[in-house]
């Protein structure tokens, strides 16, 4: 009898995650298959196949934008971990008490407005006519306004700027566990701050490096907004592609095989950054 | 002989924001010699050891270690190595990495790193144990090993903070008597801090006994023990009973003293010879308290009295009985041998005290 209840109440608790999987993931995502497996031949007429998928492999605008994107993912996020740690850091290991909590609290707050509103901000820094040209005008660097928007430069200071809390939550979280006397023993034995680094620090702060890459890499490949407003018409995103399809185009075939493409490459290189760094996805995310 | 000493500080002195926690504290450790620091928790041993690695900068005075100035040599470039209360054994590597760590910073090759570690792993006992995890080690072997990794850069002094208080009570006997065993193995100068006398008093060539960021006294256990240099060194070192009251006579050395509850007490003024009508601290050891079922001789027994059992603590050889005195009030507690005279002792009998004037310890009381 008691295991019977609660066994009821673990399918129960279970029930809305199970739900949400595979209502709002699982199904979408095989509907997305078959419908990424379609050809059209004719007006209603569709045949099985991979046609939609050699379309991307056929046409160097799809493909080039794909690794485009991936690059420019990689980049973000070993800029955004470059710039996080040393504040992860800081926070976690150089500050006590309040000083810590205000300064976590500083990361946080340009979260409490939306990303639209921030990427504009971005706009009104960076454009022809804003304070930043101004200003280098001003003290005499530039001799006429010069355009910042519209490249990858500026995709990638909104990308870094998006996600850069969710490198430094995970670092400073690692990093707090950190024993400081670990860091003091090996000054003691001899060690530089260069060596401590390499041999204690980041091998301990190893998960937190990984699992705040992985979400990084995944935001930045998957983000819409940001590469579409500061970017430009020059900077093709590989998810403004599968928007035109969808959208514009109305070929949601190959839209649905832009779509699996994707996942595939993220998957990939998520693989492939946990077998590099020698880390299992339950150990960095698990925590 | 020529006098070498290892480590020597000249009026060291740290302050933090309107406190004093090192207040002109100078002493020498001779080379190849076991010298404690016992002091209360927060008596500022350990930012006297933290100087003494090099975390913590000295307000003012000088530290020297085989005759050079450390002031300005990082706790990286020191010749000097700490054993860290929680030993501080690096999770992330192995215990052949973690013992080499020292070496591969000094940059000594790969094939000489690994005899060196061998060869220490040896001289502490644990052959062979290079490829294994730190989470796979007792308590007792991660102190060999943390004490391992010091000693194989070869320093000229070894710091220890407190690395015994996280083991159990056996193991931490055990390990008193391996570390005494290890520091002449290696001949190297240990200066160790700790709070727990026992330890000092077993390991240590000599002691200083730190309180409030000074140093209240500076010799050998036996020293401590029998000739404290004042009240807090009497209190701390070892047990004793301690006595307060009004001085009222002073012959020689010998000084009466009447406590609050009446009692006249006869103690050995240790230091400062305190002035009649002074107040004053005695202190006596348990073991110095001979019992009696019969009563002594007052007359030439001036300490004797008449106490009542008010418990006995047994524990084997250590057995203590404490005692009230009917009068005043004032408990006692003393030694119980356990020779078989006192085995039926039990609470609310009478037994007779008395010890020798000479075996108590009398200082003129602070601030009076």
């Amino acid at each position: 009898m008691v295991t019977d209840r609660s066994k009821l109440g673990f399918y129960l608790l279970i029930s809305p995650l199970l739900l949400w999987l595979v209502t709002l993931i699982i199904l979408p995502h095989i509907g997305l298959f078959a419908v990424s497996m379609s050809e059209k031949v004719g007006v209603r007429e569709y045949e099985t196949g991979f046609g939609n998928y050699a379309v991307f492999f056929n046409e160097p605008l799809y493909w080039r934008t794909f690794a485009r994107t991936a690059l420019m993912s990689i980049s973000t996020t070993v800029l955004t971990l470059l710039l996080g740690f040393p504040i992860a850091y800081y926070i976690a290991k150089l500050t006590r008490g309040r000083t810590k909590t205000t300064l976590f609290l500083m990361c946080l707050i340009p979260f409490w407005v939306s990303e639209l509103v921030r990427t504009f901000g971005w706009m009104i820094l960076l454009r022809e006519t804003g304070i930043l040209s101004n200003f280098l005008q001003y003290i005499g660097i530039l001799a006429e306004p010069v355009e910042f928007l519209y490249n990858d430069a500026a995709i990638m200071v909104g990308l870094v700027y998006t996600s850069i809390l969710f490198m430094i939550v995970p670092l400073v979280t690692t990093l707090d566990s950190l024993d400081d006397s670990l860091i003091e023993a090996g000054y003691d034995l001899g060690g530089s701050g260069f060596s401590i680094l390499r041999e204690i620090v980041i091998p301990h702060a190893m998960p937190g490096i990984v699992s705040g890459c992985i979400v990084v890499f995944m935001l930045s490949l998957g983000n819409y907004l940001t590469p579409i407003l500061l970017g430009g018409k020059d900077s093709l995103w590989f998810t403004g592609l599968i928007y035109t399809q969808f959208i514009t185009r109305f070929n949601w075939e190959l839209g649905s095989a832009f779509g699996f493409l994707l996942l595939g490459l993220s998957s990939a290189v998520v693989f492939l950054g946990l077998k590099l760094s020698r880390q299992s996805l339950s150990n960095t995310m698990g925590r | 002989m020529p006098f070498t000493a290892d480590l020597v500080c000249r009026d060291l002195t740290k302050e933090f924001k309107g406190f004093r926690a090192v207040d002109h504290v100078s002493f020498d450790v001779p080379q190849g010699s076991f010298f404690s620091i016992l002091g209360p928790s927060g008596c500022g041993k350990t930012t006297l050891l933290r100087m003494i690695a090099g975390f913590q900068f000295p307000t003012s005075g000088d530290l020297l270690i085989k005759g050079k100035s450390m002031i300005d040599v990082g706790p990286n470039k020191r010749p000097v190595s700490m054993v860290f209360q929680h030993l501080a054994l690096f999770p992330m590597m192995d215990i052949g990495k973690n013992i080499g760590f020292g070496l591969r910073q000094r940059g000594v090759p790969a094939a000489e790193i690994k005899q060196r570690v061998g060869r220490v792993l040896e001289r502490v006992g644990l052959p062979g144990i290079e490829n294994r995890q730190v989470s796979q080690l007792s308590g007792g072997q991660k102190q060999r090993v943390a004490i391992a990794r010091c000693m194989v850069l070869e320093p000229d002094v070894l710091l220890l903070d407190e690395p015994l208080g996280a083991l159990d009570l056996k193991l931490r006997e055990h390990m008193k008597i391996e570390l005494k065993a290890l520091q002449a193995e290696f001949n190297t100068t240990f200066v160790y801090i700790t709070h727990d006398q026992s330890e000092a008093l077993v390991m240590s060539d000599n002691i200083a006994v730190m309180n409030k960021g000074k140093f209240d006294q500076i010799g050998t256990a036996k020293e401590l023990y029998y000739e404290p240099a004042n009240a807090f060194v009497a209190g701390f070192v070892g047990d004793a009973n301690r006595f307060e009251g009004k001085v009222t006579a002073i012959n020689d050395r010998l000084v009466t003293i009447v406590t609050d509850g009446g009692i006249t007490r006869q103690a050995q003024a240790a230091a400062e010879l305190p002035i009649v009508g002074q107040r004053a601290l005695a202190f006596v050891r348990p073991e110095a308290i001979q019992l009696s079922k019969t009563a002594y001789d007052s007359a030439t027994h001036p300490n004797a009295s008449a106490q009542i059992v008010d418990s006995v603590l047994f524990n084997g050889a250590n057995s203590v009985v404490l005692l009230r005195d009917p009068q005043s009030g004032e408990t006692l507690h003393a030694g119980l041998p356990q020779t078989g005279d006192f085995l039926g002792l039990g609470k609310g009998e009478t037994i007779h005290t008395n010890w020798h004037a000479t075996q108590a310890r009398c200082f003129v009381a602070e601030g009076h």
